[in-house]
Formats: C-alpha cells, sequence, structure tokens
C-alpha cells in the first residue's frame, strides 16, 4: 500500500470552494496562479508518496533514540529532511524577503496535509520550524531576524517552540523559567518539556524559542517574555560556533509519532543558556497568541490528514480481504469486504468526513491569506474574524473527527488491524496526539465560545450565516435533485448554529457556557461541513470530470443522510445543558 | 553544444490502464498524466551533461495535444532551459515523431539528443532508432551510462546477456534504459521560474511535416487473465506435465 495525494480533491476545494483565484489577485500572491498551483502541488505529492511516505512505518517501529550527547533521528530521517529542505518545501509560504517563496498559506495547508498524511512524525519539524520562524519575523528585532530566518527558512537549521513546563500546561500563567539580563543578552534557565524535535542530528543548528520570566516581572501571563535561544551560538561570519548551555534531558516514551523526538529542554545546566529578547519585556504571550490561529489550523489539518491515509489503507484493504458472500456491487462482484454494506458505511463515514474537513481547512488558510493581504481595510478584518472563527472548529472538530476516523480505518481492518504489522494502529496511535496539543478540545471549545463568540458579540458568527443563507438561496436556484435534497440540511444548520450562538451570546452563567462549549464546537463542525458538502455539490457545475462529480454527489448524499443528523444531536445536547448536570459532588463521582 | 530531450505526456505509471469502452484504444479521459518515466531519465541526464560543463543548453520537446505543455513545464522545472511544443491533436505514430524531431533537430542544430528508450503507454521503441536513420546519425539505444569527452561519447548499453559499450562521434542520439540515473525531484523555487522559461508552440505545419499514419489500429483488448497454478507433488509429474500438458519441452 501506498499513500497518494489526493491532489484532485485538493485542487477542486482550493479552486473551487477556497477562492484560489481571488487570492491569486492580492498582492503579492500573484504566481499562485492554477497552473503553478497544480504544478507545485503534483511535485510535493511525488515527494510525499515516494520519500515521506515509506519512511513512515519504520519511523514508528525504531523511533527517535536518545543519547546524553544528543538525539538520533530514526535511519533515513536525515537524508529526507536534507532532500526537504534542499528542494525548498520548508520556504513556501513564507517571505521572499528571507529567501521563501511567498506562495499563500492555503496552498501552504493542503501541501501541509500530503507531510502529514505521508509521515506525521517527519512533518512535525517544518511544523514547528514555521512557528519559529512566524515568531522572528512578526515580533523579533531586524538583527535577530538577519541573523536566523534566512537559514530557518532554507531549512537549513530548524526551529522549536519551548512552552510547557511540568507546571504549565494549558495554563501557561504557571511558568518559571528565568532570563536574567547579561549585557546584550540574557541567561535564561529553566526546564521545559514536550519540546517536539527538541534536539537532533538533522542539521547544524536548531533556534529555540523560549518562554521566561525576567527578575521582576509582574506574575502571571504579563510577565512573561520570548526570547531566541540557540543550539550553538553564531561567530562573527553568522556561523554555529560554540555550544550554549541548552540540552535534551531525555525524550518521553510516547503512544504514537514515536520518529518525533519530543524532548524534555534543560536550558542553563551550567552558567545560563544565552538567549537574545525578542520584542519587548512581558509582551512573550501576546507574541505567542499572534502565531496561535496559525499552528491550530496546522494541528487542525494533521487530524484529518492522517485520517485520509487510514482510509486509503482501509480502502485497498476492503478491496482485498474476501470473507463472507458480499451484498453490494451485483452478480460478478468480487468477493471481497468493499462489498458489505457496514464497511462501506464505515469507509463513506471516513471519506465523508475528510472531504468536509479539507474544505474546512483550506477556507480557513484561505481567510488568512486574505485577512493579511486584501486592500480593504473591512474586508481583511471581516476575513480574520472568519479565519478566527473557523480556527477552533479546525482544530477541535477536525482532529476529533481524525481520531474517529483512524479507529474505523482499524476497525475495517479486523483483527488484522489490532495487529501492529498491519500499520493501520499507526495511525491511530499517531492520530491521537492531535486534540490535545496545541489547546485541547477543550480549550478550542472555550475559545469558540469564548473569543470568538461571547466577546465579539456574536459578530463573526453572524457573518457566517450570511454566508451560510447565499448558499442556500444558490441550492434554491438550482433544480438539480441533489441541491434539491441539500436544501434541508443546509436550513437546519443556518436555524442551529444562529439559535445555539444566541444561546451562547445570552448566557449569564458562566459554567453553562463552559459546559455547552464541546457540544457546540462539534455542532458547528458537522454543520459546517453540511455548507462544505453544499458548496461542493454547486462547484461541479464548473469542473468536467464525470468520476469526480458521480463520487462527489454519492459522498455529498452520505453526509447529508448519514453524518450532518450528528449535528443535531451535538444541538440538542446545547439546549439541554444545565447547572443540575454538574451538582454531583467530585467526591462522589 | 544544444542537447534536445523529447518528453510525452503518458498515463501516469501508478494509473491502472483500461481499454475504452469502443476497444480504440486506452480510457485517457480524466485520469492522472505524466511524463514518461524513461524521458524523465532523458531529461536528468541532459542536466547531469550540461551540470558538468559539457553543454550550454536543455531544450525538451514535446508533441501532441496542448496540455503537453505540462509535461514540457515539468522538465523545465526539473532545470530545462526552454521548450518546444509541436501541437496536433492527431494520433501520433513513431515515424510521424522521429520527423517531427528531425525537423526540429534541423533548425536547432544539437549535438546530441537523448529520447526514452520507449513510451510506457504504447511501449513502440520505435522514435529514436528512426530519428537516427532520419538523421543519417549513429546511435546507441538503451543506454545505461554515458560520458563524453569532446565531440566523442562513450555509451554503455544492456543487452542480452551483458554490457556492450559503444564510441561513437557527436551529433548522436541516445535512449535511455531504467539504470541510466535516477530522476531528481523538481525543486520549489524552480517550479516557480519553469513558468517563466520560453516555451515555443508550432504545428506540424510549421514544420512542414506530413504526420500521416502508416499504422491502422485493428481492436485494443484487455489482456487475458493469468489462470490459476497447481502445486505438483513430484519432480517427476513437473516433468511430465511440462511434456505433455504444456508442451514446452
Amino acid at each position: 500500500m501506498g499513500y497518494q495525494a489526493p491532489v484532485k480533491d485538493m485542487l477542486f476545494v482550493l479552486n473551487h470552494l477556497s477562492g484560489m483565484e481571488q487570492i491569486s489577485q492580492l498582492p503579492g500572491y500573484e504566481d499562485a496562479t492554477p497552473d503553478i498551483v497544480s504544478a507545485v502541488l503534483e511535485e510535493a505529492g511525488k515527494f510525499a508518496a515516494e520519500v515521506l511516505w515509506p519512511l513512515n512505518y519504520p519511523g514508528d517501529q525504531e523511533g527517535a533514540k536518545w543519547a546524553a550527547d544528543g538525539v538520533t533521528t530514526v535511519d533515513g530521517w536525515r537524508d529526507a529532511y536534507k532532500q526537504f529542505s534542499e528542494q525548498g518545501w520548508g520556504s513556501l509560504a513564507f517571505s521572499p524577503e528571507y529567501g521563501g517563496q511567498g506562495m499563500p498559506g492555503a496552498l501552504g495547508a493542503a501541501v501541509q496535509e500530503m507531510w502529514h498524511s505521508s509521515n506525521m512524525a517527519f512533518g512535525l519539524c517544518p511544523l514547528l520550524t514555521q512557528g519559529a520562524v512566524d515568531a522572528i519575523e512578526s515580533h523579533a528585532s531586524d538583527a535577530l531576524k538577519d541573523a536566523y530566518l534566512e537559514k530557518m527558512i532554507s531549512g537549513e537549521w530548524t526551529g522549536t517552540m519551548n512552552l510547557t513546563e511540568p507546571q504549565a500546561g494549558s495554563d501557561l500563567a504557571a511558568v518559571r523559567a528565568t532570563a536574567e539580563p547579561a549585557g546584550d543578552h540574557y541567561l535564561v534557565k529553566g526546564q521545559k518539556i514536550f519540546i517536539t524535535y527538541g534536539d537532533h542530528d538533522m542539521t547544524d543548528n536548531i533556534i529555540h524559542l523560549v518562554l521566561a520570566r525576567t527578575p521582576d516581572s509582574p506574575p502571571g501571563v504579563k510577565g512573561i517574555s520570548l526570547f531566541v535561544v540557540p543550539k550553538f551560538l553564531l561567530d562573527a561570519n553568522g556561523q554555529p560556533a560554540q555550544r550554549n548551555d541548552v540540552r535534551a534531558a531525555s525524550i518521553e516514551h510516547k503512544l504514537g509519532i514515536h520518529a518525533s523526538p519530543t524532548c524534555v529542554m534543560s536550558f542553563g545546566d551550567n552558567d545560563g543558556a544565552v538567549g537574545y529578547l525578542v520584542g519587548e519585556e512581558n509582551r512573550g504571550l501576546m507574541y505567542m497568541f499572534t502565531m496561535m490561529n496559525s499552528a491550530r489550523l496546522a494541528v487542525g489539518i494533521e487530524g484529518y490528514a492522517v485520517g485520509e491515509t487510514a482510509y486509503q489503507r482501509a480502502l485497498e484493504f476492503a478491496r482485498e480481504r474476501k470473507q463472507g458472500p458480499v451484498m453490494l456491487g451485483g452478480a460478478d462482484a468480487d468477493q471481497t469486504i468493499v462489498n458489505h454494506p457496514d464497511v462501506r458505511r464505515m469507509l463513506m463515514m471516513m471519506r465523508a468526513q475528510i472531504e468536509v474537513a479539507r474544505v474546512l481547512a483550506y477556507d480557513c488558510a484561505a481567510a488568512f491569506d486574505m485577512g493579511a493581504r486584501h486592500p480593504d481595510d473591512e474586508l481583511r478584518a471581516r476575513f480574520d474574524r472568519r479565519g478566527a472563527l473557523l480556527t477552533p472548529v479546525v482544530k477541535g472538530w477536525s482532529t476529533e473527527v481524525g481520531v474517529e476516523i483512524c479507529s474505523l480505518g482499524v476497525q475495517i481492518h479486523g483483527g488484522m488491524g489490532f495487529i501492529e504489522e498491519t500499520g493501520a494502529a499507526q495511525h491511530l496511535r499517531d492520530v491521537r496526539i492531535t486534540p490535545i496539543y496545541e489547546g485541547t478540545t477543550g480549550i478550542q471549545a472555550k475559545d469558540l465560545v469564548g473569543r470568538k463568540t461571547q466577546f465579539d458579540g456574536g459578530q463573526g458568527l453572524e457573518e457566517l450565516l450570511v454566508d451560510l443563507q447565499i448558499t442556500a438561496d444558490a441550492l434554491e436556484e438550482s433544480t438539480d435533485p441533489l441541491c434539491v435534497m441539500a436544501r434541508q440540511p443546509l436550513a437546519d444548520a443556518i436555524t442551529m448554529i444562529s439559535a445555539a450562538g444566541k444561546q451562547i451570546v445570552a448566557e449569564e452563567n458562566p459554567v453553562l457556557a463552559a459546559a455547552v462549549a464541546n457540544d457546540y464546537l462539534m455542532m458547528m463542525g458537522y454543520s459546517l461541513g453540511s455548507w462544505a458538502m453544499a458548496r461542493s455539490l454547486l462547484a461541479l457545475e464548473k469542473q468536467d470530470d464525470e468520476d469526480f462529480a458521480a463520487a462527489k454527489r454519492t459522498v455529498a448524499r452520505f453526509y447529508f443522510d448519514i453524518v450532518a443528523p450528528k449535528a443535531n444531536a451535538c444541538y440538542h445536547a446545547v439546549k439541554n445543558a444545565r447547572a443540575e448536570h454538574y451538582e454531583l459532588a467530585a467526591g462522589m463521582l | 553544444m544544444k542537447i534536445l530531450v523529447a518528453v510525452k505526456r503518458v498515463l501516469d505509471y501508478n494509473v491502472k490502464a483500461r481499454v475504452n469502452s469502443e476497444g480504440t484504444g486506452i480510457d485517457l479521459a480524466n485520469v492522472k498524466m505524466s511524463m514518461n518515466p524513461f524521458d524523465e531519465i532523458a531529461v536528468e541526464e541532459a542536466l547531469r551533461i550540461k551540470e558538468a560543463g559539457k553543454a550550454d543548453e536543455v531544450i525538451a520537446v514535446s508533441m501532441g495535444v496542448s496540455q503537453s505543455q505540462e509535461t514540457i513545464r515539468t522538465a523545465l522545472a526539473m532545470g530545462a532551459d526552454r521548450g518546444i511544443l509541436v501541437e496536433t491533436d492527431a494520433e501520433l505514430q513513431p515515424l510521424a515523431v522521429a520527423k517531427l524531431l528531425a525537423a526540429i533537430a534541423a533548425r536547432e542544430e544539437p549535438g546530441l539528443v537523448i529520447v526514452g528508450k520507449q513510451a510506457i503507454d504504447d511501449d513502440s521503441n520505435q522514435t529514436g532508432q528512426m530519428f537516427a536513420a532520419l538523421m543519417d546519425w549513429p546511435q546507441a539505444t538503451f543506454a545505461s551510462s554515458v560520458e563524453i569527452d569532446g565531440e566523442q561519447m562513450k555509451i554503455s548499453r544492456e543487452v542480452d546477456g551483458g554490457m556492450e559499450s559503444l564510441s561513437m562521434s557527436l551529433p548522436a542520439l541516445i535512449t535511455t534504459d531504467l539504470r541510466l540515473n535516477e530522476p531528481r525531484y523538481a525543486k520549489l523555487p524552480n517550479i516557480m521560474k519553469a513558468k517563466k522559461k520560453p516555451l515555443d508552440v508550432m504545428s506540424p505545419e510549421d514544420l512542414e511535416v506530413d504526420i500521416s499514419s502508416r499504422l491502422k489500429t485493428l481492436k485494443v483488448e484487455e489482456p487475458e487473465q493469468r489462470k490459476a497454478g497447481e502445486i505438483v507433488g513430484s519432480v517427476a509429474e513437473l516433468v511430465d506435465k511440462l511434456k505433455n500438458e504444456a508442451k514446452v519441452i
């Protein structure tokens, strides 16, 4: 079995649903024309399938190794990373000023999906570098940018994000790492945990972004600063020279992503690690928040991307495995389990949710592209609100659904799915981190209820409903029987989002707002899935591939009939939330 | 020295070929098309010769429908300098391709022409040989190593039973075998640059070449399904079956 990038569906979504054409008219994105977009996806798909995918299973089995002098990556990782950076993949969406290719984030999202589908443990390395580059580019001084950005964008050096400490996970106010001023730099001390690719053997240098407190800083979130701490300090020519006082103290043994070294990082065991302040003191957490959306979007993509691979693997198995007389496929059907209705149901369940998750992810990335570059101030703000609103849905819903998809992938394999050698289990183990890191689903739900619904008085939500109504109107005009059929699920989506949104904006009891958050988030995901499928149906008129159109129509019908009703269940849970559910004392649980 | 490389747009090697419902050919509607893998090897070899300082320009040539431009862009993204498409919707058989390539070679005067040994769609394995004959050039087919030294070239080629070494003078034609090299991936910046490289489009009429078909396809069918094997009990039984049932010994 081999992962094949679903380039056709990616292009369909980018070009016909997420507005690649409008993006390519924005200043700076002129190169993102359909031929370039398609050429980039084809070539990235080739690299994912031929270089990254063959390392996926061996990476899981072997895992990264720790020793006192550093972390060793899995056999083949170094070479794959070298190819990855030499071919320029790391630089896709970065600023041309520092050697990036300046392509839109929407295209970046599709390419990122391929890295995570083919090899999530590998894809995490450039993902973290991207976060570190964003932080430096957005907030650091020109001197820091000049010293580090070009080599990080080219992939010659990688980057990490050092936020978490044992007592400071979701609550970063509890960060204790310290930074003492020492002339033109600071000396950083403290321990950080869960640092992805905190150490490895693939590049000459690793650039750590570290949250720490300066002396006399205010307590809590307002006293945290952000520092650049390179593994090797640079000499006068900007080359890595002296080893800095930072090391990987150990790596974690994890459920999945074994090939991605998750490090305990120790800063300043001796004199203190030399660090350079990013921006101003005490603004570190705010800087992190500006990058939060893009990191969360990236993890949301991971969720369904791993699901895509689980789907491809399960489909291949189902087409080969012979078991019992089949019911589908007519008289001369293959006697394989793909023709059992229940197996088919599971495959459709996987595929339908992957397809709408892809639309939501590219929509979100496209909204940020428009928000960053559109010439009109008001539209820019509107697109930013849209991206911000979609982010927790993509991060929360697509990863929860990703776990479900990978679990179905195991299920389709039957007993063989439980055997590691089959490979289906790895996807489930790998994807399981995605609803957890970069803000758990609970945190996403809280963000959706609080910042994205209550605090803006439902403005982002109202704008979203306007767009849903535009699609509903288009369905009204269509005489296509499937578009006619789609009217009801989309009308339901509008009713539910509107009513639940109003309920949450009006909710005065913070306990109840928190209690409904998860169901509200999931309701939003399933409902926006109906919207995505409705738009897909309408867009099918614009392309001429009959097989593709026929498949999309069947998947859309399945989604409306079988998946979309889950939104109703979540909606009822939102409506039924009561303080009484929380009356049982913790000790009685 | 210029190197001319021929690149053909074919059904992607990952796609399972299906005979169309009329039985006249392969169904190409909405299937993934890519550069013929042997032509990728040809492009790679040309680029390596150029990178070794032994050629100044690599020109990728394709013939066929207008989408063949994508195939040329792929070659340009790998590093070829410019492209030529001879655009036609007509069926092109090996002789027509060889004649068109010869007409282009007459204009461009390359020192070397490299083509894949065959295309994975029709497996003709004729174009290179016909082209060399039309040009009255030396040819080395199924090359597995190429070494250029001034006006001379040394070639190893895979033949039944071993390797054959040839030397010949330029200009010459090479057809590539699978083991000649491993084609590179296009680098991202080069994919972007490929769009800005020149690509000339011309017609067979512009080149004054008669492309009419000399062969007629009567029928295309799926190969017969392989029958299940049989486990034999002893060597004697095997020999007996081979002799009396299969009649091969």
